[in-house]
C-alpha cells in the first residue's frame, strides 16, 4: 500500500508539494536541457563578444577596468534576465494554455501558491547557473578570477527569483501570448539597456540615474561588479535588500495573477 | 443505516458572468459505487468536476468530498482522489514511467513505496511494455490508459473521470471500459462524466442526467428507462408528413414520442402489438430516449 510522505509546512507552504513540482521540472529538464542551455547562454555570450570586442576596440577602459572586464561582469544580468523573465513568461503561458500542465498539478494536493513558488525557485536556480556563463567566458578573454566570483551565482539566483516571478506574473495577466510583445518592448528592453551593462550610467541625465536605482538589473550588475572587480561595500546590502523586496513583491503578485488564471 | 457518501453536493451553483453553468445541483456518490454524470456538451459536467478539485469555486451551496469540506479542505481531499481529465495533459516529452514518477511525488508517495506504486499502475493500465516510450510516441488509447494509471498511482479512494473515452475509436473505448469496470469491481468509488449513453448504461450504478447545469433525473439506468420511457419503443420511418401524422396520433393516444431525424420513436408501447396500424421497428427503450424526453435535447 502506498504511503504518503509526511507533511512539513513552511508557513502556508507544504514542502512535499513544492518538492513534487520541482521533481517534475527536474525530470522534464532532462529532456530539454540542451536547448534551454543553448538559448540561455549563447545569446548573452554573443553580446559579450560583440560588445566586448566591437566597442572594446574603441573604448579601452571604463572606470579603470578594461571594457571586456566591464561587459563580462555586466552581461551576467543579461543572462539572468534571458534565462528567468523570458523563460517564466513563455514557459508559464505554454504550460497553462497549451499543455494544461497546471490543471494536472492542481488536481494533486498542490495549491497555486506552492506551484508558483516551486516554479520560480526552479527558474531562479537555472538563472543562478546560466548567469555565470558570460563571466566564465570573459575569464578566457582577460577577466581575472577572484574569490568574489563565488558569490555571483547567489546574486544571479536572487535576481533571477525576482524576474522569474515577474515573468509568471506577466503570463498570469496575459490574455494572449502576443501580449508579451508589449512587456518586452516597453519594460524589459529599456531596463536591459539602462542596467549599466554596456556603458556606465554616469553619462546619462541625473533623473535617469535616479530611476536606474529602481532597476533590479542595475542592482544585479553593480553587485556582480562589486563581487568581481571592486570588492563589496556596505551600501551593497541595500542593493541586496532591493532585490529581496523585488522578488517578494513579484512573488505575491504572481500568485494572485495565477490564482485568477487557474481557479475559476 | 445511512449510506456512506464519498461525494455530497447540495444546492451547488456556479456562474460565469450571466451564464449559470451549474444550477442548484444536488449529487450523492455512495462509497464503492460508480456514478455517471450524463449530459451533452455544456450541461455543466466538467464544471462540476472542476469544483470537486477546487479548480472552480462554487458561488453557492455545500460541497463535501471524502468528508472534507470544499474549498477549505480541498487539498486533503485531492490527496485521496485521482483525476482523469477530459483533455490530455501528460508531459509529452517524458516517458510513461517518468510521468508516473512525477505524479508519485506530487501525490506524496513515500520513497520506499514509489517503485511498487509505479509498477502496479503500469500493470493495471497494461503499459509495462511501454514504460520507456515517450508519451508523444504513444497511440491515443495508450495515452488515455496512462492518464488513468497516473490517476491511480497513489491508490485513491475516489476517482474522478471527466469524459474518459471521448474522441476514441470504439475498440479502444471498449478496452477502457474493461479497465474502468475492473476498478469498479475492486470497490473504487468513481464519478464519471460522459455524453456516451452506452458508457453510462454499462458502467454506472446510478446516473444523474444533467441539462443546462441542472440535475433533471437520477437513478439506476434500467429504472430510469422503465420509469420514463417504458420497456419498448416503436421506431416509425417515413416522409416528414407521415411522421407528423404519427406524432399527432400518438400524442392524442397519450403516448410520448421523440423525433430521431428520419424517424419518430413512440415510447411506452409495452404490451401492445402495434399502434394505429403504423408499421415500424421494435426496440428496447434506452437512456437516450429518457434523456431526450426529459431535456428536449439530443445527445452525442
Amino acid at each position: 500500500m502506498a504511503t504518503a510522505a509526511p507533511t512539513e509546512k513552511i508557513g502556508r507552504l507544504e514542502r512535499p508539494a513544492i518538492t513534487g513540482v520541482l521533481v517534475r521540472e527536474v525530470v522534464n529538464f532532462s529532456s530539454y536541457w540542451r536547448a534551454a542551455t543553448f538559448s540561455s547562454t549563447v545569446e548573452p555570450t554573443i553580446y559579450l563578444l560583440a560588445f566586448g570586442f566591437g566597442f572594446g576596440s574603441l573604448v579601452s577602459r571604463v572606470g579603470g577596468f578594461s571594457y571586456v572586464q566591464f561587459v563580462g561582469t555586466g552581461t551576467v544580468a543579461t543572462a539572468v534576465l534571458f534565462s528567468s523573465a523570458f523563460a517564466a513568461m513563455f514557459g508559464t503561458f505554454v504550460k497553462y494554455q497549451f499543455q494544461r500542465t497546471y490543471d494536472a498539478i492542481l488536481a494533486a494536493p498542490v495549491d497555486t501558491e506552492e506551484l508558483v513558488t516551486a516554479e520560480s525557485l526552479w527558474i531562479a536556480t537555472r538563472a543562478g547557473v546560466y548567469g555565470c556563463v558570460p563571466m566564465i567566458v570573459a575569464i578566457f578573454f582577460g577577466l581575472d578570477p577572484t574569490w568574489g566570483m563565488l558569490t555571483v551565482p547567489f546574486i544571479a539566483w536572487l535576481t533571477g527569483l525576482g524576474w522569474a516571478n515577474f515573468g509568471i506574473m506577466v503570463a498570469g495577466f496575459a490574455k494572449a501570448i502576443e501580449n508579451f510583445n508589449y512587456i518586452v518592448s516597453a519594460v524589459l528592453t529599456p531596463l536591459f539597456l539602462l542596467a549599466g551593462t554596456f556603458f556606465p550610467l554616469t553619462g546619462l541625465p541625473e533623473w535617469v540615474q535616479v530611476l536606474a536605482q529602481l532597476n533590479p538589473l542595475y542592482q544585479c550588475v553593480e553587485l556582480v561588479r562589486a563581487a568581481v572587480l571592486y570588492g563589496f561595500e556596505w551600501n551593497d546590502l541595500l542593493r541586496v535588500g532591493m532585490l529581496v523586496v523585488f522578488a517578494l513583491l513579484m512573488w505575491r503578485i504572481a500568485i494572485r495573477a495565477m490564482e485568477r488564471k487557474l481557479i475559476d | 443505516m445511512a449510506e456512506e457518501l464519498a461525494i455530497r453536493l447540495r444546492g451547488v451553483v456556479k456562474r460565469y458572468g450571466h451564464i449559470t453553468a451549474v444550477d442548484h445541483l444536488d449529487l450523492d456518490v455512495p462509497t464503492g459505487t460508480c456514478v455517471g454524470l450524463l449530459g451533452p456538451n455544456g450541461a455543466g459536467k466538467s464544471t462540476t468536476m472542476r469544483m470537486l478539485t477546487a479548480q472552480a469555486i462554487a458561488d453557492e451551496g455545500d460541497l463535501q468530498v471524502l468528508d472534507f469540506k470544499l474549498p477549505r479542505d480541498s487539498k486533503q481531499a485531492r490527496a485521496q482522489c485521482g483525476v482523469v481529465p477530459q483533455l490530455d495533459n501528460l508531459d509529452v516529452t517524458l516517458t510513461v514511467e517518468q510521468n508516473l514518477l512525477v505524479f508519485s511525488h506530487l501525490y506524496r508517495i513515500g520513497r520506499h513505496d514509489r517503485h511498487e506504486a509505479i509498477e502496479r499502475s503500469l500493470e493495471l493500465a497494461n503499459l509495462v511494455e511501454r514504460r520507456d516510450t515517450r508519451v508523444d510516441k504513444l497511440s491515443g488509447g495508450m495515452r488515455r490508459r496512462l492518464l488513468i494509471a497516473r490517476a491511480l498511482v497513489h491508490r485513491p479512494r475516489l476517482v474522478l473521470m471527466d469524459e474518459p473515452t471521448v474522441g476514441l475509436d470504439p475498440q479502444v473505448r471498449q478496452q477502457l471500459w474493461a479497465l474502468i469496470d475492473r476498478l469498479r469491481s475492486e470497490g473504487t468509488t468513481i464519478l464519471m462524466s460522459t455524453h456516451y449513453i452506452e458508457e453510462a448504461q454499462r458502467l454506472a450504478d446510478t446516473v444523474l442526467i444533467m441539462s443546462h447545469g441542472e440535475g433533471v433525473a437520477r437513478g439506476k439506468p434500467s429504472e430510469l428507462v422503465v420509469e420514463h420511457a417504458g420497456r419498448e419503443v416503436l421506431e416509425v420511418y417515413g416522409p416528414p408528413a407521415r411522421l407528423a401524422e404519427v406524432e399527432s396520433e400518438a400524442g392524442a393516444a397519450g403516448l410520448k414520442t421523440r423525433r430521431t431525424g428520419t424517424s419518430i420513436s413512440i415510447l411506452g408501447l409495452d404490451g401492445r402489438n402495434g399502434f394505429g396500424g403504423f408499421e415500424g421497428e421494435r426496440r428496447h427503450a434506452n437512456l437516450e430516449d429518457v434523456f431526450v424526453l426529459l431535456t428536449g435535447e439530443e445527445i452525442g
